[in-house]
């Protein structure tokens, strides 16, 4: 993969399941070998928060055309899908490089 | 592993086979326990069931019991804690990232979270409790304080 990218973990509060969520996303790309910054914040700040995020992955229902692909996934909580969730956003990560 | 869940859990706030109506006496009551128990501001009730009816928290589990973790922004919480229910008849939560839908929930973790001290390992540890089957079919079963501790413990 190229330069170090961005991922921008957003939830409702922007401190408890993003928290989840981030964590484990760092734990799966650091076994990947793969060098992301990952950010967190509230989902009602991600449009101030977009400068420089290659993907959004989110715990919510949030939906809007901003420009950077969108996750929303339960799997980083549930353990449901979490390998598919891992591929999608290293998917988009790639398509970045393109 | 799960020592920052044992660390934060109100004993006096974990109600085994709570007979409610819905997802709102659920956090209403568990809330009211924490306040009562000194964790939490006078607004923590009205902003975790606010909270929850914009932004849900109910989390399908793919087996037999599916969980709610609702919570509210730091504000309104004096120190960390978790509260727990198991309920005697499911409840709907609306599901979290599709919040059109109902999960039928037998097990509520009522998260106070103190920012910026937020407890990240005690958040992994939740994580881990909700990704283990077993673990949330012992909460859902238990019918004592002890039960609940020894299937955290596992």
């Amino acid at each position: 993969m190229g330069k170090q990218k961005t991922i921008l973990v957003a939830c409702g509060t922007g401190i408890a399941t993003s928290t989840m969520a981030a964590k484990a996303i760092e734990s799966a790309m650091e076994e990947r070998g793969i060098d992301v910054i990952i950010r967190q914040c509230k989902t009602a700040e991600i449009m101030g928060r977009l400068n420089g995020v290659n993907v959004l992955v989110t715990t919510t229902s949030f939906s809007s055309d901003i420009g950077v692909p969108i996750i929303r996934t339960l799997a980083f909580l549930t353990g449901i899908g979490k390998e598919e969730a891992i591929d999608q956003i290293i998917a988009a990560l790639e398509a970045c490089d393109k | 592993m799960i020592n920052k869940i044992l660390e934060l859990i109100v004993p006096d706030a974990v109600c085994l086979n709570m007979d409610a109506k819905d997802s709102a006496e659920v956090i209403r009551t568990l809330g009211e326990k924490l306040l009562a128990a000194g964790y939490v501001k006078e607004s923590f009730v009205a902003a975790a069931l606010s909270r929850e009816s914009e932004l849900p928290t109910g989390l399908p589990l793919g087996a037999a019991y599916n969980a709610a973790i609702p919570h509210t922004d730091a504000e309104h919480v004096l120190h960390s804690a978790l509260a727990v229910a198991t309920l005697k008849h499911p409840v709907i939560f609306q599901n979290m990232v599709d919040p059109d839908a109902g999960v039928e929930v037998h097990l509520v973790i009522l998260m106070a979270l103190d920012h910026p001290k937020v407890q990240v390992e005690m958040l992994q540890e939740v994580a881990l409790v909700l990704q283990d089957s077993a673990t949330i079919e012992g909460l859902v079963q238990a019918s004592s304080i002890e039960e609940v501790f020894a299937s955290l413990k596992g």
